[in-house]
């Protein structure tokens, strides 16, 4: 046999809003004025909320937090196209996902307080709970989309991560599982630029992240990850192509405008020029001129917006404290097996008589 | 009706069973479809059962990780991890999902899965197909392990395992695997959490599982005293009521396992001895394990093994000391 080309592939890349403000207006999404200015408002709370929680932190409130400032549209424009019954298997950045799909805000701060509240999953909702270990979730998500697929329903899992699980085996497993089993997955890989202090150049030898999927033989495409209506569009097809049992990657060329987490210094590892240049390319920014130049967003409407925004943040910081003052310790026990078993009742019993103990003492 | 089985086959009677029984069970993992195992255990199955038995890729993590999403969707999954020392590979999501999901969650996802796989020495295998590695999964809060020592109780712990809505790490002693029948009556169920009292005795008390089970019970046929011997079955959580009831009555007592020494559950057990019955003992609980090394190619295996002439020594100690 001589030597042939026995397969070649490329990798698409999408973006509708230009970072010079010029629009593809054949690639608009189609979107209501109403849908456009959600979109909007869903990408301000999200960041607003992890303005308030770094703050937070700051104070000493809450504990180590992961915001996602600069990577709303990629979250949010994703997680606006999914239906209900979908699922979301988020890794633990992924607030401005969450938001969208009804988490309320009181129970992100809560989980950040050190409350298993926090990760409790409202009746009939289609979520797992942050996933701390980098990389770990997306085999949840090919699980759940297999199991939907097994199950003749039609919901599909979406899963979120980082540039940096790529490169742990689980991701891969995750895209294979999914293609050998015609999981109804979606999985978004938000390539922020570094995974804690490491930068892609480090992380990967690969030309796109996309392209990870194409080992396993499912589809990976490339979108501007801070233009949500490219976002949107993108997610939106990757979804009705997974609800037939075609799982797809999207690789959502983002940047982290914060810290990895509160516990990180940026400073140490990226210089201000680049910092600069993202913040050029914001996400909201981009799209708060998109509104404004089609007569969307006028200042008003955009008051309106924030006063919404402050004081439903300010209701949620209020019930996470609250919720924060009658935590149970006991409750650990109670959740580890379905029964409580003999010898965890007994640890139980001797917990709550050190508890009582020391309240009596 | 009951019928006579090996290990290997109330395995695979039981998955039917189950199967049959209930929709939501998955079965999955590698080779476990066309080949039906590389123990047979599974034989078949995906004849009767083609959309709910799969073989899988060979990716140990991704076979316990998507169990986590199989049972988020309302599932039972079932895998096999073809050898224990390959579980090590999953072990991540064993410990950081499989077994805190209800935890973490405060019981809105749980995941129910029966994670079976051979484990233990004493078939001549290749080297890491032989490990005991049941002291680190029971050191996880969250999880069950169970250990099965003859047909019946392989059928009624793996029943009990399947239908429990906990996680079951279900490992079973290869050895035993083919090595005699017994009765196993239909729908059998042993309660997870529940050791057996295998002989009445009251001199000394023994306690075994898995295949070490059986050296055991040669052992005690070569010894001239009433030996108690017991069975713990599930591994975690212990059943530490029967052990120290029975140690009470002895005041001795010798723990038996194949793992190595040093962090094994025999540690445990005597300090839960220590704890419930430490004024009835009139001796050190004595331990016979392997030995502190990883378990060796097969050449030196059976040095390796605890057998029944350790096993006696060791009953012998307790009894003289």
């Amino acid at each position: 046999m001589p030597r042939e080309d026995v397969a070649e592939f490329t990798i698409e890349s999408v973006q509708v809003l230009a970072e010079d403000e010029t629009v593809d207006e054949e690639l608009i999404p189609d979107l209501s004025d109403e849908q456009l200015l959600e979109l909007y408002e869903s990408m301000k709370r999200s960041r607003r909320l992890d303005e308030r929680a770094i703050a937070l932190q700051r104070r000493g409130e809450l504990g180590t937090y992961a915001p996602a400032i600069g990577q709303e549209a990629a979250q949010v424009g994703t997680a606006f196209a999914m239906a209900d019954g979908d699922w979301i298997v988020p890794s633990f950045r992924e607030q401005p996902a969450l938001l969208v799909r009804g988490t309320p805000p009181e129970q992100i701060l809560q989980y950040a307080l050190g409350m298993e509240e926090g990760a409790e999953i409202p009746d009939g909702e289609g979520a797992l709970p942050p996933a701390i270990p980098v990389g770990t979730q997306p085999l949840h998500a090919a699980g759940i989309g297999w199991g939907e697929a097994l199950q003749d329903r039609d919901n599909v899992a979406v899963t979120y991560f980082g540039d940096g699980a790529t490169s742990e085996g689980d991701v891969y497993e995750a895209f294979n599982f999914a293609g050998v089993y015609d999981a109804q997955t979606v999985f978004v890989c938000q390539n922020n630029r570094y995974a804690i202090s490491t930068g892609i150049e480090k992380q990967t030898r690969a030309e796109t992240f996309a392209q990870k999927a194409i080992a396993a033989g499912i589809d990976g495409i490339r979108v501007d990850g801070n233009d949500i209506l490219a976002v949107y569009r993108v997610a939106q097809e990757a979804i009705e192509q997974a609800r037939d049992g075609d799982p797809v990657l999207i690789e959502a060329l983002t940047y982290r405008r914060s810290m990895h987490t509160t516990s990180d210094d940026p400073t140490a590892y990226r210089e201000s020029e680049e910092e600069a240049e993202w913040e050029a390319r914001d996400p909201i920014l981009r799209f708060q001129v998109f509104l404004e130049d089609r007569g969307l967003l006028d200042s008003e409407t955009e008051d309106e917006i924030d006063e919404r925004i402050e004081s439903e943040l300010a209701d949620a910081i209020d019930q996470a404290r609250t919720a924060n003052e009658a935590v149970d310790p006991a409750d650990m026990f109670r959740y580890v097996y379905d029964e409580l078993p003999p010898y965890l009742e007994a640890q139980l019993e001797a917990f709550e008589a050190e508890r009582g103990g020391e309240t009596d003492g | 009706m009951a019928e006579r089985l090996r290990m290997i086959e109330a395995v695979g009677e039981t998955l039917r069973s189950e199967l049959e029984r209930d929709d939501g069970v998955v079965v999955y993992g590698e080779d476990v479809g066309r080949a039906g195992g590389v123990f047979r255990a599974t034989e078949g199955l995906i004849d009767d059962y083609p959309d709910r038995v799969f073989d899988s890729p060979v990716a140990e993590a991704g076979i316990v990780g998507v169990g986590v999403g199989l049972a988020a969707t309302g599932m039972r999954p079932v895998p096999e991890i073809q050898f224990q020392s390959f579980l090590y590979q999953g072990f991540h999501q064993l410990a950081q999902h499989v077994a805190r999901i209800r935890s973490r969650t405060r019981g809105t996802i749980t995941c129910p899965m029966t994670i079976r796989t051979p484990y233990g020495g004493g078939i001549h295998a290749l080297e890491l197909h032989s490990e005991s590695f049941e002291a680190g999964f029971s050191h996880v809060p969250g999880l069950k392990v169970a250990i099965p020592s003859s047909p019946a109780e392989t059928a009624g712990l793996l029943r009990s395992s399947i239908r429990s809505p906990d996680p079951v790490v279900f490992m079973e002693p290869t050895r035993l695997y083919r090595s005699f029948r017994e009765e196993v009556p239909d729908d059998h169920e042993v309660p997870l959490g529940e050791a057996r009292v295998v002989e009445d005795g009251d001199d000394v008390t023994v306690v075994a599982w898995g295949s070490m089970l059986r050296e055991t019970l040669d052992a005690v046929d070569e010894i001239d005293a009433s030996v108690e011997v017991i069975d713990p079955r599930t591994l975690y959580p212990l059943d530490t009521e029967t052990i120290a009831d029975s140690v009470r009555k002895t005041g001795r007592c010798v723990v038996v396992h194949e793992a190595p020494r040093t962090g094994g559950l025999a540690g445990e057990i005597t300090a839960r001895i220590n704890e419930e019955a430490f004024l009835y003992l009139e001796a050190p609980v004595e331990r016979v394990t392997g030995y502190d090394v990883p378990v060796p190619l097969f050449a030196r295996e059976d040095d390796y093994l605890p057998d029944a002439d350790r096993i006696e020594d060791g009953i012998r100690s307790a009894l003289e000391f």
